[in-house]
């Protein structure tokens, strides 16, 4: 468990915040630029002393204002990878991976050279300096070479913010992978939301310095009265386990808690965790069962609620489908013609399904 | 093609100006250091005092300095009487005051390959482990060494002209401290000695251009070595 608490002023702008984030898997700070998020990392690595503050991982003190304690950077074990990877130009790739890990104390676990050579790809690299690898390839002998310096605590800074669309997704199943394996909890500065949805679990949202909102992204993806909301891409967010392929028909059939969803086949293995997301805009409600339609997901539901949404022609329609909230977004005039309200049962019609990515763990069936 | 005396003035001067770059580069690196990363009071007074030998005529320098570590000085009189060290009218004096007036063109040089080297990088070694020694020593010396070694070429090249400075503090005594500079004043200072000066003034033209080229060539190798080229 990693608690975080900081105050720190700069000319024109504070930063006041809280959070925690779990034992393993990736929270998100997410935010606008200059709202704080790499001062919030920098104070957690150490290389910013903030006025006031407490931060402590699993039982550790790294940093309490109060009692007069601030551990260098080389005491607190978080394994930093920067925006502009920051690799020794005067070193090898496989020099580079190996700094953190001569420094790492005896006692410490994590994996080893090889194992991060494979999980990552970097064994054509190992020989080449840093001045002859292309951006993507620099930031993933950055993330390796974070990885084993044995950290108790991963904090990334806009890893990807610096890379071209096409660097970013070749980056990005690497970054996937290492998210799974590392087994830490990982900080993840981002203000791109895809980045969001295809590596965090939890959520830390900021602005202007404060904590707006921090749950998991699921929870946060269902607020419409957050600044994500605005975003032409609000909508549910969805944990699915691979149920069924039929590829006769070409379809998989994802569960999740109260149905369950086709789409176009899938490579994962049934029992494969998946997210997927239900975009607001995406899905359309009916009040009687539609026929003749040609799509495929069209699921009972139960209006919760109706909200304000960004312009004022439009509504959020919270909908749920057993325990699980999907967002609709539509005019005004036609929760109004549908005499939609709290409580009537409709038919939630899903235009598309995103999926974001294999989260790795296999559900064993119970 | 030299007489022995001549021979003597260029040695000397080789001498003199190598022992006075060994002498400062050290201090030099840490100076460097201070100026470019160094947050205290009185940091603009070291730049100033660093930088005074640039500014103050040489002779000046050379007084001063037969001030500081003449026998009877407040410095020069604890090592004449402690260590038996004795700096003035002796080559060691030579390339101490050779040492004084080149040891701001060392910190300049040194100061701009530490400002060359990304304190980023510098962060990153010490989210990786690093202590600050290690961290200096592991990652700022290597990428800033371009700088030292250019600051140390061009000490040198300038140590082997250094003359007021030298022929106050240490004098003009041939084979002891007459180097190539105060050999070539002194021959034109006695008839028929243009020869000599035109030939010891030959030998400095290819000790300048041989320092010049011989810089150009490491300083390439270097950013080749580091990773930069």
């Amino acid at each position: 468990m990693l608690q975080v608490a900081l105050r720190h002023g700069f000319p024109g702008f504070r930063l006041d915040v809280g959070f925690a984030a779990a034992e393993a898997g990736v929270t998100a700070l997410f935010g606008p630029s200059g709202c704080g998020k790499s001062t919030i990392l920098a104070a957690v690595a150490g290389l910013l002393r903030p006025e006031a503050g407490r931060v402590s991982l699993g039982g550790r003190v790294l940093l309490d204002t109060e009692a007069g304690l601030c551990l260098p950077p080389e005491q607190r074990r978080c394994g930093m990878v920067f925006q502009d990877a920051r690799l020794f130009p005067h070193l090898s790739v496989a020099a580079n991976l190996r700094y953190g890990l001569k420094r790492a104390p005896p006692e410490a676990t994590g994996p080893g050279l090889d194992e991060v050579v494979a999980l990552l790809g970097l064994e054509p690299l190992l020989d080449r300096r840093p001045t002859r690898l292309s951006g993507g390839e620099k930031q993933r002998v950055a993330l390796g070479r974070a990885l084993l310096c044995r950290p108790r605590l991963l904090l990334m800074d806009e890893p990807l913010a610096a890379l071209d669309a096409g660097r970013k997704a070749e980056v990005l199943p690497f970054l996937t992978r290492l998210c799974d394996a590392a087994r830490l909890p990982i900080l993840y500065v981002t203000h791109a939301l895809d980045e969001v949805d295809a590596l965090a679990t939890r959520l830390v949202l900021l602005r202007g310095g404060q904590v707006l909102a921090a749950d998991s992204v699921e929870a946060l993806a269902l607020r419409t009265d957050l600044p994500l909301a605005a975003r032409r891409d609000a909508g549910a967010v969805l944990a699915c386990t691979v149920e069924a392929h039929d590829a006769g028909r070409g379809l998989t059939r994802l569960g999740f808690p109260g149905g369950a969803l086709q789409v176009p086949l899938r490579a994962e293995a049934v029992g494969t965790r998946i997210r997927t997301r239900l975009r607001a805009r995406d899905v359309a409600v009916a009040t009687v069962q539609p026929q003749g339609l040609s799509t495929q997901n069209i699921l009972p539901a139960e209006v919760v609620a109706l909200g304000a949404a960004a312009t004022p022609h439009e509504v959020f329609v919270r909908l749920r489908i057993g325990p699980t909230e999907l967002l609709s977004r539509i005019t005004r005039d036609s929760a109004e013609r549908l005499a939609l309200r709290p409580g009537l049962a409709v038919w939630a019609v899903l235009k598309a399904v995103t999926v974001d990515r294999a989260q790795g763990g296999i559900e064993t069936p119970g | 093609m030299l007489s022995p005396e001549e021979w003597q003035a260029v040695q000397l001067s080789l001498g003199v100006a190598g022992r006075s770059v060994a002498v400062s580069l050290l201090p030099a690196i840490g100076v460097a250091w201070l100026l470019a990363r160094g947050r205290f009071p009185g940091r603009f007074l070291l730049d100033a005092c660093v930088h005074l030998p640039l500014v103050v005529p040489p002779v000046v320098t050379g007084w001063c300095l037969l001030l500081l570590f003449g026998i009877q000085g407040p410095l020069g009189g604890p090592l004449f009487q402690w260590f038996g060290i004795r700096l003035v009218f002796t080559t060691n004096g030579a390339a101490l005051a050779t040492a004084v007036m080149s040891f701001p063109l060392i910190v300049r040089a040194v100061r701009l390959g530490l400002e060359s080297v990304d304190s980023g990088l510098e962060a990153a070694a010490r989210t990786l482990g690093a202590r600050p020694l290690d961290s200096f020593l592991t990652v700022t010396l290597p990428l800033m060494s371009p700088g030292i070694l250019a600051g140390a070429i061009t000490a040198f090249a300038a140590g082997l002209g250094e003359f007021g400075a030298v022929i106050t503090f240490a004098s003009n005594i041939p084979g002891e401290t007459q180097t190539l500079p105060l050999a070539i004043y002194s021959a034109t200072q006695s008839p028929g000695g243009e020869g000599v000066a035109a030939r010891l003034a030959l030998v400095s033209f290819a000790l300048a251009i041989g320092g010049l080229l011989s810089a150009e060539f490491l300083a390439r190798r270097m950013n080749r070595l580091l990773g930069r080229a």
